[in-house]
């Protein structure tokens, strides 16, 4: 039978169910230590020294780490999208002179226990000469260092003639937009087991996520160890998003201090650290303008924005940057763009990728613009998107410009007849008219629609090594990395089909080095597209070689046998005489293995539509949202149990960005969502039923089975969809321009005066 | 605060001697001193609920309460479900419907669903979806939950009772 598109479940879901997930907290080693990290209580200032002795007399510390017990450790660097001249705003592991947010590591604690290690942290003085912290991505840029500037890169993409569409345009539609920092907030905070063998003189890290090999070679080279004196281990992985796995300093500093200590060192963050120490992102602000003509068709399209980047640029560089002006332009055709982003530091918690990582934000700002010119030319915000879409004919589609190295081609799709599907599965014209005839009756209530292209599958490469056992059973080696997205069933599925296997003979390891190579891991929606493929060619190769085999053990040409459910059969006769997986291994001394490479240099594109409905309860100003569609075209789904699962989630999360989540400071720079009281998540509370309708229309090319990535789309276009949602509830385009619209935000839309509002900062000029 | 104190902690039916001191959390008694990692901890503040477990049957948070305000009382944890290798109807439900992905939150998700439904079998739509709106997960969008715990509603009266296993 076909695995792949069936909806079978997880084989990884056991454990998980019965209290026998090994998450980073759960792991201990013999004579491990616990490491607690002194953080800076303010955002900015100069560090003059840290008052460690009483600490370091304490009974029960094993030692205690400042700037100077790590000066020949580099800071860290860059993984994906460096620029040139970005070296200088990389983070040390433990503050030396500066302190650049509330949260940095200034010292380190070592001690038998954890509590033991939280009382004797408490003990180290750092003394900070405080400065004025810059909180705004927007004011003229400082000096970061001398000789620095706080604006550590402007990022252009462009193409076409941008001044001839102005001149030549009917009207100007202008929109000042922003989305607030929020972040990715795994429920699973970080975590780190370091465990060095004297034995072998091997160094281990257990805890490691997403990108195992990168953070191996990386800390290899911080710490002068050589490669194969260091390996990462992923055990089980309480949520990614995009922030779990990254290199952190705590996770440089337990490997160092493992190193140095000789034991075992254990590091767990907790919630209050998490909030204000790993990763957030979003936080960007866009000035866009669009020269259209009078059917709502964009000549040309124009924007700035400013990333406020926090207190260091850590491992992604400039790839939030970079893809936002690469995805700004969507779906839409657009035969003039200029993009200029700035990447503003400012003294907040450092900010990286999270989920659809500049397409959360471009697709708010694309979306809110087409609503803005559909109310501009008093047009159906739908025909507006239907002027703009790139046709079906058109595909492959280029523009001219790079994102994240590798060119912008989109690969297959139909756009319209996705817009056109998705709005006859949800209703769409039922939906206009129940609304409206609520509406008139006095809710506030609306619904709004958002159009996305997503991207997945980054290269460059992924290798998978599949090895039949004496047993009979299958072992895939990958390097992929499994972040709970159910990597071990959709690879399984994969190998099945490749195979001719049995689902429940196949084990599939991920995110261990010392079982692969290389490996890319989890992130830009990859895994199914990069490891999948890979799989795919060395199921492949191994079924080719199976059969030769069991032709001569069999008597029988190989091209007259199949493999069924584990046993080579002959194919014009499945019932007759067969060998199974296990006698087929132990007939032969060979080691039945092999491996595959699948290489890529571009990346395949999915694209879907979000339909949000909502009312606001006038008195509170809550928003309830009611129903969620998506429509989401990925190609081939491998299991669309787990493909849905992937997609209503990630609507969560944009419910959440978009009505929800924000981390605040104080004016001074003071952190103040640093609680799960403060930060709100959505709970089912707050979520509608999500109905999602997935699509095959648009195989990619690019890959042997045909599949895109399914990781982002549920979060792509939810602050589209809502935002314009709430303006439709609201009887008024354009009045929602910043995410989260929390009630308070939406008061004060609400007190504004109710008459004739224009849309955002419209300019015309009208030819 | 680093005196101990010795305490006997009753978990699914198995007394845990124990020295502890007086600050130390139940969730950390239950990982660390009883080795029982199956309770997770998601904020350490009462708001997540991944370290929930049943007190005196009851759904409560292991981080906001003390070992030592514990003993005496029969406490329930994920790894008291299953019984001789068959899963208990909920954790079923969570796997067959997909109520799980990165499983960190599941824990306490079971704990709760078991604990309210123990409760009240009979317990309407509404109702259901308040009470597990106590707990957060970060990555299902909790639809696959409440399908799942739904589901196990009508399977948990075939399943003995636990009591104070």
């Amino acid at each position: 039978m076909a695995e792949i598109g069936r909806s079978v479940r997880r084989l990884e879901d056991r454990p998980l169910l019965t209290g026998e997930g090994r998450f980073a907290a759960d792991l201990t080693a013999p004579g491990m230590l616990h490491m607690r990290l002194v953080r800076s209580a303010v955002a900015c200032g100069r560090l003059v020294g840290v008052a460690a002795e009483t600490a370091r007399r304490h009974p029960g510390a094993a030692a205690v780490w400042t700037a100077a017990e790590v000066a020949t450790i580099p800071p860290i660097d860059f993984r994906l999208t460096p620029v040139a001249g970005l070296e200088p705003y990389r983070q040390p592991v433990l503050a030396a002179s500066r302190v650049r947010y509330v949260g940095e590591p200034i010292a380190a604690v070592f001690a038998g226990d954890a509590y033991l290690a939280e009382d004797i942290a408490e003990l180290v003085e750092p003394q900070i000469e405080t400065t004025p912290a810059c909180l705004d991505p927007l004011a003229p840029p400082t000096a970061f260092e001398p000789g620095f500037s706080s604006e550590a890169a402007v990022i252009r993409k462009s193409y076409g003639d941008i001044e001839a569409a102005f001149a030549r345009a009917d009207a100007v539609v202008a929109l000042d937009l922003a989305v607030a920092r929020h972040s990715g907030v795994p429920l699973e905070t970080r975590g780190a087991l370091a465990v060095p063998d004297e034995a072998s003189g091997i160094l281990r890290l257990y805890g490691a996520a997403k990108v195992p090999h990168y953070n191996r070679a990386a800390l290899a080279r911080m710490l002068g160890l050589p490669l194969d004196k260091i390996h990462l281990h992923e055990g089980h992985v309480g949520g990614g998003f995009g922030i779990r796995g990254e290199l952190y300093p705590e996770d440089v500093l337990a490997c160092a201090a493992a190193l140095r200590l000789r034991r075992p060192i254990k590091w767990v963050e907790d919630r209050h650290e998490h909030l204000m120490a790993a990763n957030q992102s979003r936080g960007q602000m866009h000035r866009i303008r669009a020269a259209i003509d009078r059917r709502g068709f964009i000549l040309g399209l124009d924007d700035e924005f400013w990333l406020d980047q926090g207190g260091y640029i850590r491992t992604h560089g400039v790839t939030v940057s970079d893809l936002t002006a690469a995805m700004l332009p969507g779906p839409y055709v657009i035969p003039a763009y200029r993009c200029v982003g700035h990447v503003r530091l400012t003294n907040k918690t450092p900010a990286g990728t999270y989920r659809a990582p500049g397409r959360f934000e471009s697709s708010f700002v694309r979306e809110r613009l087409l609503d803005a010119i559909a109310a501009r030319l008093g047009l159906d915000p739908v025909a507006v998107r239907r002027v703009n879409l790139i046709p079906a004919a058109a595909l492959p589609f280029q523009r001219d410009f790079s994102a994240i190295g590798t060119e912008l081609v989109y690969d297959t799709g139909d756009y319209a007849a996705l817009l056109d599907k998705t709005m006859a599965k949800a209703g769409w014209s039922e939906l206009r008219r129940s609304v409206a005839a609520r509406r008139e009756k006095g809710e506030l209530v609306g619904l709004g629609l958002g159009f996305f292209v997503e991207k997945s599958g980054l290269g460059p490469f992924e290798d998978a090594r599949i090895a039949l056992d004496r047993d009979g059973t299958i072992e895939v080696v990958t390097g992929a990395a499994s972040i709970g997205q159910g990597v071990e069933t959709a690879i399984a599925q994969i190998c099945a089909d490749g195979l001719g296997a049995a689902l429940d003979s196949i084990r599939v390891v991920h995110g261990q080095t010392d079982r692969i190579a290389r490996g890319f891991g989890a992130f830009a929606s990859r895994v199914t597209v990069m490891t999948g493929s890979a799989v795919t060619l060395a199921a492949d190769q191994l079924r080719r070689r199976l059969l030769v085999r069991a032709g001569e053990m069999m008597q029988a040409a190989p091209d007259r046998l199949t493999i069924v459910e584990g046993r080579v059969v002959v194919a014009a006769a499945p019932a007759g005489p067969s060998l199974d997986f296990a006698a087929l291994a132990r007939g032969t001394d060979e080691d039945l293995a092999e491996e595959a490479r699948f290489a890529i240099d571009h990346m395949t594109y999915p694209y879907g539509v979000h339909i949000a409905q909502l009312r606001i309860e006038r008195d509170s100003c809550n928003i309830v949202v009611e129903r969620f569609f998506v429509g989401y075209d990925i190609g081939r789904a491998v299991n669309p149990m787990l493909v849905e699962g992937q997609i209503v989630g990630g609507v969560a999360q944009g419910i959440g960005g978009s009505l929800l989540e924000e981390f605040v400071w104080d004016d001074a720079g003071q952190p103040l969502a640093v609680t799960f009281a403060d930060y709100l998540m959505p709970t089912m509370a707050e979520m509608p039923p999500v109905e999602v309708a997935l699509f095959e229309d648009a195989p990619t090319p690019l890959n042997p089975l045909g599949v895109k990535g399914a990781g982002e789309g549920g979060i792509n276009a939810v602050g589209a969809a809502i935002a314009a949602a709430v303006d439709d509830a609201l009887g008024r385009p354009g009045a929602i321009r910043r995410l989260p619209i929390t009630p308070r935000a939406l008061h004060a839309i609400l007190a504004e005066s109710t008459g004739a509002t224009p849309v955002g900062d419209t300019e015309i000029a009208v030819r | 605060m680093t005196e101990r104190i010795e305490i006997t902690l009753r978990v699914n039916g198995e007394p845990h001697r124990i020295a502890v001191e007086p600050r130390r959390t139940l969730a950390d008694a239950l990982r660390e001193d009883c080795g029982l990692t199956g309770t997770h901890l998601g904020c350490e503040h009462g708001v997540c609920g991944a370290c929930t477990v049943l007190l005196d049957n009851r759904p409560v948070r292991s981080c906001l309460m003390f070992a030592v305000q514990a003993e005496g009382t029969p406490i329930r944890t994920v790894e008291g479900l299953a019984r001789d290798g068959r899963l208990h109807p909920l954790q079923q439900a969570f796997w067959d419907h997909h109520g799980l992905q990165c499983g960190f939150c599941t824990p306490g998700f079971l704990m709760l669903a078991v604990g309210v439904l123990e409760a009240n079998p009979e317990i309407g739509a509404a109702e259901l979806r308040e009470a597990l709106s106590s707990n957060l997960c970060r990555c299902t969008g909790y639809q696959n939950i409440l399908k799942a715990v739904r589901a196990a509603a009508a399977d948990m009266s075939a399943w003995p009772k636990s009591g104070d296993r």
